[in-house]
């Protein structure tokens, strides 16, 4: 693991059950990267991201995560620094939680416990709302948004966390033209502004921001190429990687 | 105070005390989508109670130690991969119903006690009682105060929670035995096999009115409180079993909620949209 890395990861496996998710992955993203992760379905891209942040357990291997071995003991400190758009949050229509509410949620890992949120807390989250264009819709139920807007709700949930690693989940999945060109950018300038490293799944090359500097290609559970974005206009690297998807 | 009024005092603070406590847990549980966790755990408190009862010891003790075990059970299993929730709570649920219909079969002589535990007694409350279900809802109170935003952080998404960084599994399993804390310490008022539906029928009914979680605690108290006091009046002018009209009124106030549900007159056009 070296100090500039954000991730290093040394022969990593996971499984569940006689399901080998990812087999003996190494790899680092350093900091301040925007790394795009691309692989056909089921490839292992989700669980990628899952064991950087710890919701995923890992059979083998190291977690090195900006400067530390990850382990039991100091992931929950670790993921504070975090920030995780998950791919589809489902929440019920009638799901009495409120938009600005759900983006405080982003601040409770880092007030730690027995400290209410407090009034600079809100600021934060109105501010990163503003940031995210979702202001407007602070008092609104979480579970009553478009497909766009709830991105963005989590978008800006993870951004108010004050993240140093930013990891999005096939944002863009299911999202229309132009909301996908809106996520893609709020996206970039956060990762300007902040100077977070940025890890995004996604399966849609297309919507890999041009800033991506960095692309992992994932494929049966192994990273199949590791390398600079020139990567994307290799179609023999590309048709090798989706040859055998749907 | 009239004499007859005097002995209401008991049962009075019971029924509050019982429905303000099952109405906080029972968010939770419906918040969560663990409604069969209730029935699991009420179901674990009799079968413990009865099992003491058989065995001779104090049978609040023994539906708490089943209770506890329900819980800490319920929690690792259902995060299994390879075990469905449900299925591994139907295993619950059939183990303690089957301790329970074993130690009431291996019982001798009159099972009065026991099958008070079925529909409750909230008339004859004792002291003992009052003061561990004061206990009960003390404790859920305060850990509802100390750590509210962790958990309506868990009751949003478990997943979100852990990501951000909250202790998500040791807050969802603390709920899960104040859970079971609260079913104990109303077994001998609501009884055991009833009062699920007093955790799960006032927050349901809350959760038809509003968007907000603390009203949602406050309705879904509130709900509680008054079903059981209609329980206990209806129960000590009629001589009807004071757990049944609990329940029953508990239905009725939730099918009156649904009724006026905001949320359902809305209802075609609630939903995610595209």
């Amino acid at each position: 693991m070296t100090s500039t890395s954000a991730v290093s990861l040394r022969s990593v496996t996971v499984s569940y059950r006689e399901h080998v998710a990812l087999r003996d992955v190494s790899l680092d993203i350093g900091r301040g990267d925007f790394c795009g992760v691309i692989g056909p379905n089921g490839a292992g891209k989700t669980t990628l991201l899952t064991i950087i942040n710890g919701l995923g357990r890992i059979h083998g291997g190291t977690v090195g995560i900006l400067g530390e071995t990850a382990t039991n003991a100091n992931f929950g400190r670790l993921r504070r620094r975090i920030g995780y758009v998950a791919q589809q949050e489902r929440v019920d229509p009638r799901a009495p939680v409120s938009c600005l509410e759900a983006v405080l949620v982003g601040r409770c890992g880092r007030a730690g416990l027995l400290r209410r949120l407090d009034a600079n807390d809100r600021d934060r989250a109105r501010a990163v709302m503003d940031l995210t264009g979702t202001a407007h819709l602070a008092e609104r139920p979480v579970g009553q948004l478009s497909g766009g807007e709830a991105r963005k709700i989590a978008l800006a949930r993870a951004l108010v966390q004050e993240p140093e690693i930013l990891l999005l989940d096939e944002p863009t999945s299911n999202l229309d033209p132009r909301a996908v060109r809106e996520l893609g950018e709020l996206v970039v300038d956060a990762w300007r502004r902040f100077s977070l490293t940025v890890v995004m799944v996604t399966h849609q090359l297309d919507h890999l921001p041009a800033v991506a500097n960095r692309i992992i290609m994932v494929k049966n559970a192994r990273v199949a190429f590791t390398g600079d974005r020139s990567a994307l206009k290799d179609a023999r690297l590309l048709a090798e990687l989706f040859a055998d998807a749907a | 105070m009239p004499p007859e009024l005097a002995v209401l005092a008991k049962p009075l603070a019971a029924a509050i005390l019982g429905g303000l406590v099952c109405g906080v847990v029972g968010v939770w549980v419906v918040l969560a989508n663990i409604p069969f966790v209730g029935v699991a755990m009420s179901h674990a408190a009799f079968a413990g109670a009865v099992t003491g009862l058989l065995l001779g010891i104090n049978p609040l003790l023994t539906a708490a130690v089943f209770c506890l075990a329900a819980s800490l059970l319920i929690g690792p299993m259902a995060e299994r991969a390879d075990i469905e929730p449900n299925v591994s709570l139907g295993i619950i649920f059939s183990v303690v119903l089957g301790f329970a219909f074993l130690a009431i079969g291996l019982m001798r002589g009159p099972r009065a006690e026991a099958l008070n535990l079925i529909w409750g007694s909230i008339l004859l409350v004792s002291a003992q009682d009052l003061a561990l279900m004061a206990a009960a809802t003390g404790a859920v109170l305060l850990f509802l105060g100390l750590f509210y935003k962790e958990i309506q952080a868990v009751l949003y998404n478990r997943e979100i929670a852990l990501a951000v960084g909250i202790p998500e599994r040791a807050l969802f399993f603390t709920m899960l035995v104040l859970c079971g804390l609260a079913v104990t310490a109303n077994l001998s008022t609501i009884g055991g096999l009833l009062i699920f539906s007093l955790i799960v029928n006032p927050p349901s009914a809350a959760y038809q009115l509003t968007y907000r979680l603390k009203t949602m605690y406050l309705l879904s108290a509130l709900f509680g409180v008054l079903s059981c006091l209609v329980g206990l009046f209806v129960s000590w002018l009629t001589d009807a079993p004071a757990g049944a009209v609990i329940i029953i009124t508990s239905s009725a106030v939730f099918g009156l909620a649904l009724l006026i549900s905001p949320k359902r007159r809305a209802g075609k056009g609630l939903g995610t949209r595209g």
